[in-house]
């Protein structure tokens, strides 16, 4: 992975800016010694490891302001950090830059029932707000399955997604404000408790910048009441084409579920050995329909998918009559990642989408791209919405292993854009897939989205490197190229 | 008289802008013209119009989406959605009536370029929650994509967030793809009868609070004071004489039926609760998604749409009207206050902003004569910092200012 050229001037000052920086958050919230800043080094992201020049840790908006105005002023480069969970390396650290965590924002600033919304500081876990508000009977929807972990700062700056986007969307749809602060150290809030923004929708391009254009220090969310019942069906397929095929049928019977996970024979396997939730094994595909909302909807929906299930070739149904059934179908697939953990040494989870209806295709042509590499491949779907995990199997001690492995990943990427898909579906670009970027956009598409980084941050001092496969400066951007001399349009109809 | 150009293709408007930019020539965007007076007045030489690139490209049910050309007219998308018994569930409304134009004329381009979403805004969100992906071409005469036709994708900055919006200031779309959604199988609205006399706006907004805030899956939550409830070609609300606040309720039958039994009874404080089937319901929720009170009201000579935190809606409304001569809607459980104003300086603006402005949201005149719409802000002033950065977006997409310069704001 090729980052940006530390500038060695900036790390020969590392004690200078230390100082400096004790001066705006005072006590142990500036971390300058290797032994400490180790634990800074990487995030979900563990292939790529650096240490940072400097961690900050700030508690209030208005320490953050004065990093920020001093670092600007001194052209020091920052890279925000929430939890430091995410997967595709977006806080990944830099050599010659802070930094900035926002780990100590952990406070919950308001539960605002009559207008169903949360005021929250960034550090706060997105569990964390579904518990403030559960004993009312609410919840926050979106669940990415770190959400144990993960920070709604942190799920802001990715548009993080979980297993129920289809019918809830993703943070993108549920947050209605933030405070943030610009590099400049400018403080500035975009929406509030209201919908929809008075003049460009700047909140709906913050979310999901994975921390190119400010720093978030305040989040406000919608909060929804929670379904009435949940209940989920476990069918299993014969083939993975029969289990795609249901899929589409669900769909075309004008059903959108809560969730909608697929697995892969492998899958099946590792979890069902880990876990024990009693997955039948004696089939190709597996899949999970969770059916959330009034009791008696619910209830009818799930006979309607049984329905269309059993049409669709499934060798076996089941349909949980409890919670705790319900949790144990979940149990294999929310365990996939560590069951996979326990057949292989070394894993690489892929985030990409695909249309729907490729899916068949999608894993015949990842069978030939797997056998290419000689790894071995094991998928779990978000089949709803398209997204694909497929989880690539490797040992980093055998050499060339991650090489090979990251050469699958790429070609799998590839692939899902071939198809009409997209890069990421939920973990974001990052460092991971910044250079495929190309493979889905043209050299004029990634430039106009850099435009809007210009307005915000000309310098690129936030969090470079990531996302871009190539930093253009701000000023080469702007420039026009006027097409003079071209004869007006003689094809346009004119009136 | 102006030069029109009718591109029929995403290269001819390619040419246009080009030329636009060569010659410095600003041009109005436009399709079916159904808001052309939305915004604020604009001096350009040249129109472009949208209208003849007006196909459906690729309609997939199973999928869940449609790739739409800017162009496309509503009225057209809506039947092809509707024959496969799917529908944009933000509930695009048609403004052309309320701005004192004919109705049927809106287009897909324009709905997102407005942001523009109904009652089911609530649950389903806005214009800008359903843009999954565009084609277009910017102000600096290059064209450009973002986003694709599936619903879960983080790959780069979503550009469709800024266009939706954006009131055609970046870039020219020349094609849209919009998530669709399966129709609700049934529809049933529940209304809450307010006395005749006397004002019930307080209560209305902890009735929807309660509503919104039930498991019963609430997708509309609106209250019409008498007056324009009044108004209303539904008999079961008009023939009410006082305000009615109304709640709607959508899905499969035997859900839908189950849910207006559970919410009627939790209502039954608020005496006998009416209900509507699925024929008036949607008529009803068509008048409110269209602000059809105020179509045709010439003495209301100002209409504002105002955004705010949803319990907040009476307490604004009421008090702007204690200074101010006029009418409110409430939408979205409180949050959407459409006011309509008889004649005032400057169409009270100063009074609506802070009022506003003490509760947190924004306000948009919808309705003004030109010169009105020339001199009072039409949409929320920005703080410094804000408006810093829209006029480097602004930059960033159209530095020569050739795309609707000033609709939005002078110099964006």
């Amino acid at each position: 992975m090729q980052m940006p050229k530390p500038d060695e001037n900036v790390i020969a000052r590392r004690s200078e800016l230390a100082a400096a920086l004790r001066e705006i958050v005072p006590g142990e919230g500036v971390i300058d010694n290797d032994e400490e800043l180790r634990a800074f080094d990487c995030d979900g992201l563990m292939a790529y490891k650096q240490l940072p020049l400097i961690v900050v840790l700030p508690e209030t908006t208005q320490q953050v302001s004065e990093i920020l105005k001093y670092c600007h002023a001194n052209n020091i480069k920052i890279v925000p950090r929430g939890a430091g969970t995410g997967l595709s390396g977006g806080a990944m650290p830099l050599a010659d830059a802070i930094t900035l965590g926002l780990s100590k924002f952990k406070k919950i600033l308001e539960v605002d029932y009559a207008n169903r919304c949360v005021v929250t500081q960034p550090g706060v876990t997105n569990l964390g707000i579904t518990q403030a508000v559960e004993h009312a009977g609410f919840y926050y929807a979106p669940d990415p399955s770190s959400q144990i972990a993960c920070s709604i700062g942190g799920n802001v700056a990715e548009n993080s997604g979980g297993v129920h986007c289809l019918k809830y969307g993703l943070t993108t749809n549920n947050v209605l404000g933030v405070e943030m602060v610009l590099m400049n150290g400018e403080i500035i809030r975009l929406g509030g408790k209201h919908l929809d923004a008075g003049g460009y929708d700047l909140l709906g391009v913050i979310t999901g910048s994975e921390g190119l254009l400010g720093v978030i220090t305040e989040v406000t969310v919608r909060i929804l009441r929670k379904p009435e019942v949940a209940r989920a069906l476990l069918i299993g397929f014969p083939t993975m084409i029969d289990a795609g095929n249901c899929v589409a049928d669900v769909i075309a019977a004008g059903i959108i579920p809560g969730g909608m996970e697929l697995m892969d024979k492998p899958t099946i396997h590792a979890t069902e050995d880990f876990v024990h939730a009693g997955y039948p094994l004696d089939v190709e595909g597996l899949m999970i329909v969770e059916l959330d909302g009034p009791e008696a909807e619910v209830a009818y929906l799930v006979e309607r998918v049984e329905e269309i299930a059993r049409a669709a070739n499934a060798s076996t149904v089941r349909i949980s009559e409890s919670e705790e059934e319900r949790m144990r179908f979940w149990s294999g697939r929310k365990n996939a990642f560590p069951a996979i953990g326990r057949i292989s040494p070394d894993y690489i989870c892929v985030d990409g989408t695909i249309p729907r209806k490729k899916l068949a295709e999608v894993l015949e042509r990842m069978q030939g791209i797997s056998e290419k590499h000689g790894l071995r491949v094991a998928n779990v779907f978000h089949a709803g919405d398209g997204n694909l995990h497929p989880l690539v199997l490797f040992d980093a001690n055998v050499p060339g292993e991650l090489d090979a492995a990251e050469a699958l990943c790429g070609d799998i990427l590839r692939l899902c854009v071939e198809v009409g898909g997209v890069l990421s579906g939920e973990h974001g670009i990052g460092v991971e897939k910044r250079d495929l970027m190309g493979a889905m956009f043209t050299e004029d598409d990634l430039k106009q989205q850099q435009r809007v980084k210009c307005a915000f941050d000309p310098g690129h001092l936030l969090n470079p490197g990531k996302v871009y496969p190539e930093l253009h400066r701000c000023a080469e951007l702007g420039r026009m190229h006027v097409h003079h001399g071209k004869l007006p349009f003689p094809d346009i109809p004119r009136f | 008289m102006t030069d029109t150009l009718k591109p029929e293709n995403e290269n001819q408007i390619l040419d246009a802008i080009q030329w636009a930019v060569s010659e410095k020539t600003p041009l109005d965007v436009v399709a079916g013209g159904s808001k052309r007076d939305f915004g604020r007045p604009m001096q350009t030489a040249a129109t472009l119009d949208m209208s003849a690139m007006s196909a459906i490209k690729t309609y997939e049910p199973e999928e869940l989406f449609m790739t739409l050309e800017a162009g496309a007219p509503m009225k057209e998308i809506n039947k092809a959605l509707d024959d496969a018994g799917q529908h944009l569930s933000f509930e695009p409304p048609d403004f052309g009536p309320l701005l004192g134009t004919d109705g049927d004329r809106a287009t897909i381009g324009g709905i997102v370029a407005t942001n523009l979403a109904g009652p089911r805004r609530i649950k389903e969100g806005a214009a800008r929650d359903h843009v999954l992906g565009f084609h277009a071409v910017s102000g600096r005469g290059e064209i450009f994509k973002s986003g694709g036709t599936v619903v879960k994708n983080v790959t780069g900055f979503d550009l469709s967030k800024l266009m939706a919006g954006s009131f055609g200031t970046l870039a020219v779309l020349s094609d849209v793809t919009l998530k669709t959604l399966p129709k609700p199988e049934k529809v049933r609205t529940l209304l809450v009868r307010w006395r005749v006399d006397g004002v019930y706006d307080h209560a209305a907004m902890k009735v929807m609070s309660m509503a919104l805030g039930s498991a019963h899956d609430v997708s509309g939550a609106a209250h019409l004071p008498a007056h324009a409830a009044i108004s209303s070609s539904v008999d079961y609300v008009n023939a009410v004489g006082g305000g009615v606040t109304a709640l709607r309720l959508e899905g499969p039958a035997p859900s839908v039926e189950h849910r207006v039994e559970a919410l009627r009874n939790e209502l039954r404080e608020f005496g006998n609760i009416e209900e509507l089937h699925t024929s008036n319901s949607r008529t009803f929720w068509r008048e409110v998604r269209d602000v059809r009170p105020f179509a045709g009201r010439d003495d209301l000579a100002f209409v504002w749409r105002l955004s705010v935190p949803p319990a907040e809606g009476a307490k604004v409304a009421l008090s702007i009207l204690e200074t101010l001569k006029g009418e409110v809607i409430y939408d979205w459980g409180g949050g959407q206050v459409w006011l309509g104003l008889q004649a005032v300086t400057n169409a009270g603006a100063e009074v609506v902003r802070s009022v506003v402005a003490g509760v947190g949201g924004h306000a948009t005149l919808i309705r003004a004569s030109q010169d009105i719409r020339g001199e009072v802000p039409v949409f929320q002033p920005l703080s410094a910092a804000e408006g810093l950065i829209a006029e480097k977006i602004k930059e960033g997409f159209d530095p020569e200012g050739v795309l609707n310069p000033g609709r939005m704001y002078p110099g964006v």
